[in-house]
Parts: C-alpha cells; structure tokens; sequence
C-alpha cells in the first residue's frame, strides 16, 4: 500500500470554494420559490439542459483534475516517508495509461508509427531509414499493423454497444424517477419522457448523455490501445493533453470572472446612478486602462510577477505549486484589464433605468440609493451581466490562447488550450501537416464555450419575467 | 373607390395563426373620411397595414380582397404593390418623433418620393416641395427643406410627414392615430390641416382612431371595430345621435364629462379579449351588459337599423340606460378647508452646460415661478400643454426634483433643502402616481413587494404580518383580487397596473397624491375606470390630488380648482367652474375650444392658436404667450402681467385684464 499526501493548491481552494457556494446557492434556491420557479423555467428548456449536461461533464473532469496529492517513495523501513516532486491528481491517477505512454514524438491519430522517418538499426540490414514503430500505439496488433481500422472499428463498436447498454440503465433510473414523481399519470414515465411531457427535459438530458456516452466509452476504450488523437512533439498523448486543459480553462474563465464581475458591477452601478464627480472619476478610470494597449499591459504585469516568482523560489515546494500561482496571478491580472467593457454597458443601462418611473417612485418613498440599487436596478441588469459573463467567459479562455502564443500565458508546464494551440501552430507549417494537436484542442473548446453560451442563454430566457 | 371585403389578417404565433382582423368589409368613396374606431389592440392598425400590405413578418393576410377602383391589391406582385405606395394610397403613423430619418434633410426626405413617385428633380423638385410645405402649413418652407427632424417640432414633423404622403399625391390616405402624440392646440392644426387637403383634393381618408372627439370632428363614416371585427358602421350623425351597438354605447358611457361629475362613469368591464382566447359567439358577450344566451353560442349578423346604419348585435334594444341627470359642478363642492400645502414662487431651472468645461451657458426655465395651494381632499388640476412644465412641478414638490428657488410648505414645515431623514418623514405626506403604468412597476418585483416598498422603507408597519395584512387590504381597497400579490406587473394590463401603482402609492397613506396624467396611456373604458377608483378613494379616505393632465374631459369630471400653465408659469387659476365656464386668459380660452368635443353640435368656432409653444430656455419678452396670442397688445411685449385678482379665488396673469 503505497501512501500519498495531499496537496492542496491555492486554485483548489477556490475552485471547491466555487463549488461549495453553488450548492450553498442551490439551497438558497430551493427555500425560495420564485427563484425555484425560474430555475425550473431553466430546467424545462430542452437547450438549456442538453448544454447543462455537457458542461456538467466539463466541470467533472476539471474537478477531478483539482484533487491533488504527492505519491510516497518506497523507502527503507524506519526512514522517514518522502514524497515524490511531481503533483498528481485524481484525474491523472485515473488516466495513467494515457500519462504514462508516451512515444517518442509526433504521430498520428490511430497511427502504429512515428510521422517522421528516422534511421533505425534492422537486425541483418543494417541503418535503414523508416517510420519507426510506436512503443505503445497499436502494440497489440504486432505484425498485423495494416488490421488498424478493422480492430479499432470493432472495438468502439463494441464499446458503443457497452455505452448503449450503460445509456439504457441510466435511462430505466430516469423513467423510474419520472414514474414516482407523479403516480397519478396514466403514461408510464418512459412514455412520458419521449413524449417530452415531463416538466424537467429529461428527454434532453438522455439523448445528450448517449450522445455523450456514444462518444466517451469508445474514445477511452481505444485510448487503451491507440493514441486516438495522436501524440504531440515530445510523444505525449493529445487526449490526456485535452483532458487536463480543461481545468486550466475552466479556472481562467471562472476565477477571471470573478474577479471582474464585483468591481464591473459596482463601478459600472455606481457610476451611472450617482452622476457627478463619481461618474467623472469611474469614467476617467476606465477611460485611461481601456487607453493602454491591453496585451501590453499584460505583458508587463506578468512580467513583473515571473520576477518576482523567478526571485522567491522558497516560496514554493513544487513546481506544481509554482504553476498553479502563475495561473492564479494570470487570472487577476486579467480580471483587473477586462473590468472596463462590462463596466461601461452596464453604466449606460443604469444611466437609462436611474431615470425609469419605478425608480422614481422609490425615490419619492424614501428608500435608500443602496436600497434602490439592489432592489430595483441590480436585477433590471442581470441579464446583460449573464450575457457578458458567457461572452468573457469564451473570450477569457481564447485570450489564455493568445497570452501563452506571446509567451506570457500560463507556466510552460501547465497545460492549457493556449500552450496546446501554440505548440501546433508551429507545426501547421511543415509538410506533411501535423493538424491533431490544434484540431482537438479547437472542437474541445468549442464544445465548451458553445455548451456555455447555450445555458446562459437557457438562464437569461428563464428569468425574464416578461418572457412567458 | 376603395373596397375592403371579408379581409382577415393574422399574425402567425409559433405553429398557430392567430386571427388579429377576423373578416372585416367596408367601402372609402373619393373625398370620404371613413373613421375606424376601437380600443388598443382591436386590430386597427392591422387593418391599415394590410390594405398597404406592410404587415410585419409575422403578419398574414389570410383571405378577403382589397380593391383600389377595381384593381384587386392583395394579388399584386410586390414590385408593383410598391407602386401602389405613395402614389395612389400614403400613410401617415401615429409618432412624428420616430418616422422621419433623423440623419436626412427635409427636403432629402421629400424629395426621395418626389424621384421615385413624379420623376422629378432638381430646381423642379424644390420648387414642388416648397409648393408642398407651404401647403401643410410650414413658414419659411426654403430654409425648412434644408433642416434635419430634431430641429424641427413635434407639430411640425408630423406636416413634414403629411407633405411627404402628399409628394405621390396619393387618392387614399391613411392616417392612423395622426394627432394621438400632439397636443390640443396642435392637434387642432393638423387636424384643419387634413380636412382642408382632403377637401381641396377629393382624397378618400381612412382614419384610425381611438379619440371619440376627432371622430366628430372629421369623420363622415365611422366603423367601430372590436375584437378585430367590425360591429357597427354609420354615418356620422346616425352615429353620434343613436349608436346601436352596447360597446359603442359603452364607450360614449365611459367618457368623462362635466355633466357626469357626481355620478361613476360606466366601465366596461374586463378587457379585449386575447387572440388566443376569442370566444366563440359574439366576442363582445363577456362585457356586455345586454347579454343574452344567444350571444354565447352564435356571432351575430350585420343588421340595417336605419339607411346606411348597420350593426351586428343579437340586441335589439334601443337607448342607453339614461345616465343619471347632469349634475352642476357645484353640487359636488366642498368648502375649500386651510390649504395644507402651499407653493410660494418656485422655480426649477435647469442648466444648459456647453464647451469643453462644461460652463453653464443659460438655464431651461422649467418652472418659473409658480405659486399654488392644496387643501385637503380637494382636485387641483394643472393643465397646460407638452413643455410647459406641469411634471416638473409635481416631481419638484416631492423633491425629486431640487427647485431652484421657492418655498414648499407642508403644513408649518419648509421641504425645500430638507435632507435625509426629515425628508424622508416628510415624504411620506406625499405620493406619486406614474404616467406610464409599464415603466413605474419594476417587472423584476412582485405586486406584494412593490406595494410592501414604502412601508418598509418609512418604517409603517414593521412587521412582516401587518405589512401583509395591509397589502391585502389595499389590494382590496384597489379592486384588485388578492392572489395578487405573488404575480409579476406583466401579468397585469394597463388599467391593473395603474391600480398598483395607486396602492404602491397609497400604502403610505399620503394626505396628497400627485397625480401625473395617470390615464392617458389607458383606453377609454380603462380610463373610466380608473378615474372612478380616483373618485372613490377621494370620498373615502379625503386624499387630495394634484392631478396633471393635458385632458380636459378628465379635468372637468375630476377637478375642484384648475390651475392652467404655460411655459413654466400659471397664467390662470380658480375654482373649476370659474375656469371651465369663463375662461379669462386668452391661452385658456384657445385650449378649450380647441379640445375636440365628441359630440355632434360643434360649439362656436375654435380659437385657432398659431404655432407652438417656444422653448423655455429662450422665452419670449413680456408675457410669454404674445407670440401665439390673438389679442395681443404693445404693452404684452414688454413686460409680463402681474396677477389679476377676478374673485377671491380666480386669478389671471394677462394684461387684458389688469
């Protein structure tokens, strides 16, 4: 029994953190009932939940991702128990065939060999020059290297069948949860959810998840066996690349987010309501950042703080922990730059609603600005807040791409989409093109921001009270 | 010359087609005015779009013909339909504001139908455009044509508007809400306007209204559409003497007077039905009070009751329960009791900062000194025209407004300069009821919370039981059923929102409640009902209104004193029967006439007021009125009037009398 200790890096922290207030929220939700009402609203859009449900599949990679531990050396008996410097996770514990199996360097996806040809010794012939074989991908095969598309082709069909029968359970669970919701309905719950009777779009829900199923269970099976997107420069396989991109994605789209959206909302409110010098001063604020070219600015701040990391090195008892701080930095600094569009729609809104009847009439009662901002503008803007929050949301994890492309995005040993397109792009350029890396990485994000988009899009349509 | 039959027009919903125009048939001879008349959302405007087949994308025109002298329009390709347009039919909309491009000169815009309709251009073309402003009415029409919209006013762009349908000199004109955006004295020009024009050119003129008063005034036919059909059509003194059908009664029921003062207006009860719910008989049945089981089951056959008088009702009754005798307007008097608020000379300027430092170049003199008085449960009404400054008054006594200058007194303390929570104690006094019910509840509150606001915010009724207890009660007090409270404002129509806005407003328990124009969004029979509410609550609970308007039937049903206001200044005020019955200040007298009477005996001929009213940063000298004043004297130009006192409480600001 080997042992491990945990390790628990700052983004951890505020990832369950996240995690923590959305189930604190959840509660909330449920002892309010017009807000379960809208939320049930979100739960009844097919949309919304076929995007929820391929999110939530994002999210339980990147939380499994964000469970770190230190694996123990062996060491004699009576010595004191080291660990190993590399950080792992939960995910990474998960997939270690894909972690572990690395060739040499570039080869294609379903490939049984390397995509350049080296010299290789050939026992009796001699130094010949050939695609050299792969160490891992379609090592089964051995001799029969031409049989790739039929092995591969029967083993996801086996793997989907696995999945449908998986998909079927899951749906009997759903039918049965439909059933004893309501007792009373003449249609069993299986009738009623392809009918798409239900209140809750199960209907949704289960064909996305078989989708997701179909996709997933045959992609795994064969990643025991190929390199199903390929491998990249130094060998590794793109699959496990995508995977733990996904955390580092979710983290600047969610930690930037939430960095910006407090100091946007406030000031953008703020400026707009109270009019005069304070509106002056918030102006001349944003007016001036938005004045200074932002990858500079960027540039610069990162700069600074790979300095400052570079000259601290006690700091840090891993390399993990050294990366993860970066990315955390990265986040604030990106949050701080992109407060100011946000700030400044939302000024304008409020500028517009400030002079709306409504607010007058509180204002004729009394109430507090404070009061009048919470109660009566606030909500009025949520939906431009949600649109934009997707928007940057999207934006923030394409400008990672861009920031690592400059060299200034993330540490060079976490990996992002950002590092993974970056690496590609100089790829893109030779022939035979090598386009694996930059594909997978490109559906992987477009899936997620699309799913994001999507569901936010469910949520605004759900809170609209004029909406019904 | 136009014949509209069986027309029936739908606006697709999803999969459904909702029927908007429900097979609707009426004929336009040259030189007619046909007047389509009806509540918001009958279908009225649908039916102009639909002759000019500018329906909106999700419009449809699901049968009937359209025949312009016998040539059948619905079947026309488009590219010859755009022929159609402007040339021989144009159109005028209900908003000048919005429907001239505000980036094209006059003349650009004018001068894009005189190329496409005549072919002309050039010195041509200027010449016909000039010919054309001055037709409609514009001074100085050479330098006009070189002006874009916002220069222009409101009265003004809507006769830019008339001589760009008149460049393709159309034969059938329709004009659909034309004056609904103006004021009286506005309304009165354009509506001058378009008679002479029609008369001098023989055009036929559809008219799309909901005003009884411009009916009468122009209308030669008249169509009452309900529920997208047509239930009545008659001529217009067969309509105005014996109206036939229970809802076109119901509507001349509904319309406040002054010889309806001390009793409720009827209502009608309920409201349009939706499309998707129209009932299966006749679709007035639910708010009929003449209501018979046929009614129910089958829609009723149009039926000839006099030559040219059609109506399609199962009812063969014939007059309109009588509507209780007119009662004087001293009748309904109280002994005016100690005023409790006082207004002394206040004043509300607005700066106009211009350059790069923002230096104040000149002030808008919203309110320029006006003095008033309110006692309790008393109406006061301040009456003037769009500009003049009667919501700044209001806003400014609730100090949501800082007045410049002037005093505000509430009972023995000072409001102006009042701050945090003195103010806000003082406030409490006061009350607010919103002009547009669809922006004073915020749609994101629910009715028990916005009604909840005050009372937690000045402290009344702590606690959460109470504070529900007397939501209820207001609720009730409102006529508002009590499941209320959980709904969102959207679920609501207009008439219901007005009545939230009036509990919000009331769950303070103000001694005053100002009133701004807090009918003027609603329809006729909603208006009534919202006026006897008013009443009521009066009666009841001896709430005082300060009730801005520009509606001078609302003034007369509702007001105990009258104040009347131009440019920022009270030129007349009294007793309403002083003021109503003998008008003094030349600018009361002109608004007066000018209100369109819907009734068949025009009273004696209109004042017709030149022009508008001038921008209150650059008033003019003297009194402020001399420009537009028909008696106008030497002496008006240069100084302004004092007050003449008339009786103890009737007083002019006009030289004629001083």
């Amino acid at each position: 029994m080997m042992g491990f200790q945990i390790v628990v890096l700052w983004s951890d922290v505020l990832i369950w953190l996240l995690v923590a207030a959305g189930v604190g929220v959840g509660f909330l939700i449920a002892n309010n009932p017009p807000l379960l009402a809208a939320w049930r609203r979100v739960g009844a859009s097919r949309v919304g939940m076929a995007s929820a449900t391929v999110l939530l599949v994002f999210i339980l990679i990147g939380l499994l991702d964000s469970l770190h531990y230190r694996a123990q050396l062996e060491s004699k008996a009576g010595q004191k128990a080291s660990y190993a410097v590399e950080v792992l996770s939960v995910l990474d514990a998960l997939a270690v065939p894909l972690r572990s199996r690395n060739e040499k360097t570039y080869s294609e996806p379903f490939a049984t060999r390397l995509y350049s040809k080296e010299t290789i010794d050939v026992p009796g012939q001699g130094s010949v020059r050939d695609y050299p074989r792969l160490k891992y991908g379609g090592k089964h095969l051995g001799e029969r290297e031409d049989e790739v598309a039929a092995d591969a082709g029967f083993t996801a069909f086996r793997a989907a069948g696995l999945a449908f029968v998986g998909w079927a359970m899951l749906a009997a669970l759903a039918a049965a949860v439909v059933a004893r919701g309501s007792a009373m309905a003449e249609a069993s719950g299986w009738q009623r959810i392809w009918r798409g009777e239900t209140v809750f779009a199960w209907d949704a829900v289960l064909i996305t998840f078989g989708f997701i199923l179909l996709c997933i269970v045959p992609l795994f099976w064969l990643a025991g066996q190929y390199h199903v997107f390929g491998t990249d420069k130094v060998g590794q396989d793109v699959l496990y690349q995508v995977l733990k991109s996904v955390r580092t994605g979710l983290i600047i789209g969610l930690v930037t987010t939430l960095v910006m959206l407090p100091m946007a909302v406030l000031l953008g409110i703020v400026a707009g309501y109270f009019r005069g010098w304070v509106d002056d001063v918030i102006q001349y604020i944003y007016t001036v950042l938005n004045s200074i070219p932002g990858v500079l600015l960027i540039a610069a701040a990162v700069l600074m703080m790979q300095v400052v990391i570079d000259t601290h090195p006690e700091w840090f008892s891993t390399a993990a922990e050294r990366a993860d701080l970066r990315l955390l930095a990265l986040c604030f600094i990106l949050g701080i730059t992109s407060w100011t569009g946000l700030c400044r729609l939302l000024r304008g809104e409020t500028l517009k609603l400030r002079e709306l009847e409504y607010i007058q009439a509180a204002q004729a009662f009394g109430v507090s600005s404070w009061r009048i901002i919470v109660r009566h503008i606030l909500p009025n803007l949520m939906h431009i807040v949600i649109i934009s929050l997707v928007m940057d949301f999207s934006g923030l994890v394409l400008a990672e791409a861009v920031l690592s492309y400059v060299g200034i995005g993330v540490d060079p040993t976490m990996t992002s989409f950002g590092t993974m397109i970056n690496n590609a792009r100089m790829e893109l350029g030779r022939e035979p093109v090598v386009w694996w890396s930059l594909a997978a990485a490109f559906s992987a994000m477009f899936i997620l921001v699309l799913a994001a988009n999507l569901f936010a899009d469910a949520v605004r349509d759900a809170f609209d009270p004029r909406a019904t | 010359m136009l014949k509209v039959e069986n027309l029936r027009l739908g606006f697709t919903a999803g999969k459904k087609t909702l029927a908007a125009v429900d097979g609707i048939s009426f004929a336009i001879a040259k030189g007619e005015t046909f007047a389509l008349l009806g509540e918001s959302g009958c279908g009225k405007s649908a039916t102009a779009q639909g002759i000019m087949r500018l329906l909106p994308a999700a419009g449809r025109i699901l049968n009937g013909r359209v025949t312009l002298d016998g040539e059948e329009l619905l079947s026309l390709p488009e590219a010859d339909m755009r022929a159609y347009r402007g040339s021989r039919m144009a159109i005028i909309f209900q908003e000048p504001a919005t429907s001239l491009n505000p980036v094209l000169t006059v003349g650009q815009q004018i001068g894009e139908m005189l190329a496409r309709r005549l072919g002309t251009d050039g010195v041509e073309a200027t010449e016909r455009m000039v010919d054309l402003l001055r037709q409609v009415g514009i001074a100085d029409p050479e330098r006009r044509l070189t002006e874009y919209p916002f220069q222009l006013s409101g009265g003004m762009k809507q006769r830019v508007m008339i001589a760009i349908a008149l460049a393709g000199e159309p034969e059938l004109l329709i004009a659909d809400e034309p004056t609904t955006a103006l004021d009286v004295t506005v309304q009165a020009q354009i509506l001058d306007l378009l008679a002479k024009l029609q008369a001098e050119r023989g055009m036929g003129m559809l008219l799309i209204t909901h005003d009884l008063g411009v009916v009468a005034r122009m209308a030669h036919r008249i169509g009452v559409m309900y529920a997208g059909e047509l239930v009545e059509v008659a001529s217009r003194e067969e309509f105005f003497t014996r109206p036939r059908h229970p809802y076109t009664q119901a509507l001349f029921e509904a319309l406040p007077d002054i010889s309806r003062r001390d009793v409720s207006l009827a209502t009608i009860p309920g409201q349009v039905p939706a499309l998707t719910a129209m009932p299966a008989g006749c679709r007035f049945a639910d708010r009929c009070q003449y209501v018979m089981p046929v009614c129910r089951e089958q829609s009723p056959q149009w039926r000839e009751s006099a030559v040219g008088h059609v109506v399609r009702c199962h009812w063969q009754g014939e007059s309109v329960a009588s509507n209780g005798a007119g009662h004087g307007i001293t009748e309904q008097d109280l002994t005016p009791g100690r005023a409790f608020l006082e207004l002394a000379d206040l004043k509300v300027h607005f700066p106009i900062r211009k350059g790069f430092l923002q230096r104040t170049v000149g002030h808008v003199r919203a309110v320029d000194g006006v003095s008033l008085a309110i006692s309790a449960g008393r109406t006061l009404a301040l009456v003037g025209e769009s500009g003049c400054g009667k919501t700044t008054v209001g806003k400014s006594l609730l100090q949501l407004i800082q007045p410049t200058a002037g005093s505000v007194r509430l009972g023995d303390s000072e409001l102006v300069g009042l701050k945090g929570k003195r103010l806000r104690s003082a406030r409490r006094h006061l009350q607010m009821v919103f002009q547009d019910p669809f922006a004073s509840l915020n749609p994101r509150l629910r009715v028990g919370e916005i009604i909840a606001e005050g009372m937690g915010a000045l402290g009344i009724e702590a606690e959460a039981a109470a504070q529900t207890a007397a939501v209820a009660a207001l609720l009730l007090q409102v006529g508002l059923p009590g499941d209320a409270v959980d709904r969102y404002p959207h679920e609501f129509s207009g008439g219901q929102r007005q009545r939230i806005a009036i509990a919000r407003a009331l769950a303070v328990q103000p001694e005053l409640l100002i009133c701004d124009e807090p009918t003027s969004a609603l329809d006729v029979s909603v208006q009534a009902q919202i006026l006897n509410l008013l009443k009521k609550l009066q009666s009841e609970l001896g709430v005082a209104y300060l009730f801005i308007t520009h509606n001078f039937a609302v003034v007369e049903y509702l007001a105990h004193d009258v104040a009347v206001m131009y440019l920022g200044r009270i030129v007349e005020r009294g007793r309403a029967e002083e003021v109503l019955r003998s008008p003094q200040h030349p600018y009361t007298k002109a608004l007066l006439s000018a209100v369109p009477v819907p009734r068949l005996d025009r009273p004696t001929q209109a004042i017709k007021l030149p022009g508008e009213t001038p921008s209150p940063a650059n008033p003019p000298t003297g009194c402020h009125f001399h420009p537009r004043c028909p008696q106008a004297m030497d002496v008006c130009r240069q100084r302004y009037p004092q007050a003449t006192d008339i009786s103890a409480t009737h007083a002019v600001s006009c030289h004629l009398l001083g």
